[in-house]
């Protein structure tokens, strides 16, 4: 059971130069995955092709053997580096919630999400209560992986580590694969039990 | 304790214009047609406080006769500027969400009916259709939704590469629903403001139209009648049966382009809580 990228190649256009030749890599249930690399080499571009917002342009994308669906709910669920970008600024919170599933106590609870805020639209809330929604969302639509990237790199240290928390908490109760993108070496040290390097793997972009 | 925010002062604004065009329309409905027949005893009498506007060459009232005259063409405007609206925001869709080849064609129906100039297409539509009230509601409603559906068609296009569009779709909603639940609250101001806005352009061309004489018949109460056979009597020093009924066109052209502006002010999120 894991999430599995297979020989994956991938540009933008055909006049682009490659960003993945030949790259492959494993995310087991229940794992937690950090990945790393300098700015430019893919990071977004390979979180973006294993949650299936992207395709690649030869290679396969297996979740526990088999392609991402097209149609319903993805076993995979991206949460993005900008929650204002990720949440339809004309809706109440609490719908955003309702998008994926049920809203429960106990989830709002566990991500320390206030009840006030489910009545409030979400340019009157702040990136760290915003971001909050958005990880609730991806893991309460009862995704069996969770590619995050760069989930808390414009919030204040607590409310990272408050984030983290709850991200790890969710995963590890319900064994969830988790592949967190970010360039903190510290978080990723501190999270995960391996570092992928993307500068191995992915295309030198130099040439 | 602070004042009334902004907010509620535009909903008190947007109720009391609501109320004062429904009003006007109520009052061209409710004045019997007797109050607009003529009598040539007080023909071409000036503004007085037994007629307010005064009277024309045929000795008809021209206070209601303006009151009935704004009602039609109230009728006139908001029938032509819903279906006007209705058109413009499903060929917008149509063009944004659907094939390539769909798009190529609304677009060049946009760019067709936008390259001749409005006022003689209403004609021709609406002489074609057989002149009347219906002739003209066809003809302005077939030439009123381009600008509407261009834009319409440019935010739907945005829309659909919006982040948490692709969020949705990855959480196993369809197209359809997509449609419905996020876009749909983006293309509703935007309907209600170029319905609000194509209100007044609508009624000034169904004023005109009529004044060019191709539009209502003549013995209807309709401003634009109003103005064309004053226009007669201009001459013979008779200012009343132009400039009154006129006057009022220009308010209530007003009074709805300030409702529209307040409407968007409501429904609006960045400054809906201000």
């Amino acid at each position: 059971m894991a999430l599995e990228a297979r020989n994956l190649y991938f540009r933008y256009g055909r006049k682009q130069p490659w960003i993945f030749r030949d790259c492959s890599l494993t995310l087991e249930k229940g794992e937690c995955v950090a990945v790393s690399a300098p700015s430019g080499y893919g990071k977004t571009t390979l979180a973006l092709l294993l949650a299936g917002y992207l395709k690649p342009d030869k290679g396969k994308i297996l979740a526990d053997g088999r392609p991402l669906p097209m149609k319903g709910v993805c076993p995979v669920q991206l949460i993005c580096q900008h929650p204002e970008k990720a949440i339809n600024p004309r809706w109440k919170l609490k719908h955003v919630l309702e998008e994926s599933g049920n809203i429960t106590q106990e989830a709002l609870g566990i991500f320390g999400i206030e009840q006030a805020w489910l009545d409030r639209f979400p340019r009157e809330l702040s990136g760290g209560e915003l971001q909050r929604f958005c990880v609730a969302r991806a893991l309460l639509s009862g995704a069996d992986y969770v590619i995050c990237d760069e989930i808390s790199t414009m919030l204040d240290v607590i409310t990272q580590a408050q984030i983290w928390q709850a991200v790890l908490e969710e995963a590890r109760k319900r064994s969830m694969g988790i592949l967190a993108v970010t360039h903190n070496q510290h978080l990723a040290r501190r999270i995960a039990a391996r570092i992928i390097d993307l500068t191995d793997i992915s295309a030198d972009v130099s040439t | 304790m602070r004042g009334p925010n902004r907010r509620t002062k535009a909903v008190a604004a947007a109720v009391v214009m609501g109320i004062a065009l429904i009003g006007i329309y109520a009052c061209g409905i409710v004045i019997p047609d007797d109050k607009i027949l003529g009598s040539f005893l007080d023909a071409g009498q000036p503004p007085s406080r037994k007629h307010f506007f005064g009277t024309d060459a045929l000795g008809r009232d021209l206070f209601f006769r303006t009151l009935k005259g704004l009602s039609v063409s109230m009728t006139v405007g908001l029938a032509a500027s819903f279906s006007s609206a209705v058109i413009a925001v499903l060929a917008g869709m149509a063009a944004a969400s659907g094939s390539r080849r769909g798009d190529a064609l609304v677009s060049w129906l946009i760019d067709l009916v936008m390259s001749v100039p409005h006022t003689i297409l209403v004609i021709l539509i609406s002489f074609a259709m057989g002149r009347g009230l219906k002739g003209l509601l066809i003809g302005i409603s077939a030439t009123h939704w381009c600008s509407l559906a261009r834009l319409i068609r440019g935010e739907v296009l945005q829309l659909r590469c919006r982040q948490y569009v692709a969020v949705s779709r990855r959480l196993g909603k369809s197209g359809g629903w997509i449609l419905m639940h996020h876009m749909l609250p983006h293309l509703l101001p935007q309907f209600f403001t170029g319905l609000v806005l194509m209100f007044p352009h609508a009624i000034l061309h169904e004023a005109s139209v009529s004044f060019l004489g191709f539009g209502l018949s003549p013995e209807q109460p309709a401003i634009g009648i109003i103005l064309a056979e004053s226009m007669r009597y201009l001459s013979a020093g008779m200012w009343w049966p132009a400039v009154l009924p006129g006057l009022s066109l220009v308010l209530l052209v007003l009074l709805t382009d300030r409702l529209g502006e307040h409407l968007r002010i409501i429904s609006d999120p960045y400054s809906a809580q201000e």
